[in-house]
């Protein structure tokens, strides 16, 4: 008895394991060499659905989709971040209170930060355009024209998130002892040298994981453009999560939509890979 | 330089406030109203609210996405400090493999699963029914990882004591280790009820009945529907609605949220 306690205590884990993440990871596997519709026998075709998403120009555009939301949300993100985390960490007097008023949209659900935008970005009478229009300039298709909507999206999730990196920025900030400063100033080193060569060392881990989470976040991006654009204008919102969305439910290809899921899941994994060896090898 | 210091920390902390400040005074404006950059509703009446209540259940939902929430963050307490107090305090053959299990599965793009998951669903009939916003989500690996840490801090006193006078591993877990790792337990209840409260994608995939939806769910197809007419005011009511009970609880916790947050993302 008391040699199966351990197992006992461990059981929900290994059944939920075994339905939620072995079967699912196995099943996918098959599924992606079959054409099923749920309901019909699955049907054996190979290797076809891999070719396919080779010739799937929508495929394609998610990923390019998503690397240009990218491209902005990281550095983007990266740099407000550091600057709020920066003045914070010497602010004392209510630093409480600007944590807590940044961190406000980090807990708010995607869907009510979208409705939010959705308004502020709308041509017509978005508060956006309506203060260009003040200022004696022209609209903006904030979400209207293909070459900007995606980038709409991304100083959104920007807003959403920064929140969060700037309290982990601030944690790797305050454990940067204060003596390497000083020893700095002695050197006569710049405000510019110091941050190069002591602050972003020790802050690299950070640095890192802003990065891959912000990636992660790319590739998982679902809602946002689900409410606001449904992935348009001319798919150049379509993100990954929705393409594979798409396929399952509104053509019911779950064989191929598993597929998708197997070639973005790597694609991820590609994307931190490269990440990884650059963050190290710059800092 | 220190004036300039605040002057910038307060403009980020109106960048971030005054969004939510704006959205609560448009939902109370006429549709005139909207679009202006105001404090106060202009035109004020509830009738945006009104408005919502009338074309969606959105009550319904609420307690839909309550239940759901409350009940599944009791189960991850429950799963998650067997499983971590297991993990951390008694040796086992595959102890480590189960860590590493765990570790694998945290690190698995959502991606790859999300079909199969659907079809496992499916299989199950449990489509429309709240059994797939809740089984799937009972147990987590964030919050194994999270007990087993904090179990693993304890004295051994404490469990050689309570083992002295009779007390099994269940008792041991819940009655005596469990109050003195309250901190983790907020932690773990803050993060999963957030996690759920908030999720919309899972149950847009299993819940097609208006009667089984969750919250967000609901508003996003209101949103996205013809239902909201077009109207800004409605749309954003059904926001305002939806955020409320998270804001309400954050100016309650936001200390323990702000940390169970920034736990959660070094860990990642």
């Amino acid at each position: 008895m008391k040699k199966l306690t351990p197992y006992l205590l461990v059981s929900p884990y290994l059944l939920h394991f075994l339905v939620f993440v072995a079967f699912p990871v196995g099943f996918s596997v098959v599924l992606t060499f079959h054409d099923w519709n749920i309901i019909s026998p699955m049907k054996w075709v190979g290797l076809a659905n891999y070719g396919r998403v080779f010739r799937d120009r929508e495929f394609w555009q998610a990923v390019w989709n998503t690397l240009r939301f990218l491209v902005v949300h990281i550095p983007l993100q990266i740099a407000i971040a550091l600057f709020l985390a920066e003045l914070l960490n010497r602010t004392i007097r209510g630093a409480a209170f600007f944590r807590a008023a940044f961190f406000l949209p980090v807990i708010v659900s995607g869907v009510v930060v979208t409705i939010l935008w959705q308004q502020l970005y709308s041509f017509n009478s978005g508060l956006l355009n309506r203060g260009l229009v003040g200022l004696g300039l022209g609209r903006v298709g904030w979400l209207d024209d293909p070459d900007v909507a995606m980038y709409s999206i991304a100083v959104m999730a920007t807003w959403k998130n920064v929140g969060l990196y700037v309290i982990l920025f601030l944690v790797g900030l305050q454990s940067v002892p204060e003596q390497y400063y000083e020893a700095a100033d002695l050197e006569g080193a710049t405000t510019w040298q110091k941050f190069r060569y002591i602050t972003l060392p020790i802050i690299n881990p950070t640095l890192f994981t802003v990065v891959v989470l912000s990636t992660i976040g790319g590739f998982s991006l679902f809602i946002e453009p689900y409410i606001m654009t449904e992935g348009g204008p001319l798919n150049s919102t379509l993100s990954a999560v929705m393409y594979i969305y798409k396929q399952a439910f509104q053509y019911y290809h779950m064989g191929y939509s598993a597929t998708l899921g197997f070639c973005f899941a790597l694609i991820i994994l590609l994307v931190v890979v490269v990440q990884r060896r650059y963050v190290e090898r710059e800092i | 330089m220190k004036p300039l210091r605040y002057i910038l920390l307060t403009l980020a902390a109106l960048t971030f406030i005054y969004p939510f400040v704006w959205m609560v005074s448009a939902s109370l404006s006429s549709e005139a109203g909207l679009g202006s950059l105001t404090l106060l509703p202009i035109g004020a009446s509830i009738q945006n609210y009104v408005t919502v209540f009338e074309r969606i259940p959105l009550g319904r939902a609420f307690l839909n996405s309550l239940f759901v929430a409350v009940f599944t963050t009791g189960l991850v307490l429950i799963s998650g400090a067997m499983v971590g107090y297991a993990l951390a305090r008694m040796t086992f053959r595959g102890r480590d493999a189960i860590f590493y299990l765990i570790i694998f599965t945290m690190t698995l793009p959502f991606q790859i699963t999300l079909i199969p998951n659907y079809i496992t669903m499916v299989k199950l009939g449990w489509v429309d029914s709240c059994l797939a916003l809740i089984v799937p989500f009972a147990l987590n690996s964030l919050s194994v990882l999270l007990f087993r840490q904090a179990f693993a801090s304890l004295p051994q006193a404490l469990i050689d004591a309570a083992r002295i006078d009779g007390a099994n591993e269940l008792r041991i877990i819940f009655q005596i280790l469990i109050p003195n790792i309250l901190p983790t337990v907020l932690t773990i209840t803050i993060l999963t009820f957030m996690g759920l409260w908030n999720e919309a994608l899972w149950p847009l995939i299993v819940i097609r009945d208006e009667a089984t939806m969750t919250m967000p769910q609901l508003v996003t197809l209101f949103s996205v529907g013809g239902r909201a007419d077009g109207q800004l005011g409605v749309k954003i009511a059904a926001a305002v609605l939806l955020a409320l009970p998270i804001i309400i609880l954050y100016l309650f916790f936001q200390k323990h949220f702000i940390r169970s947050m920034a736990s959660s993302g070094m860990k990642d």
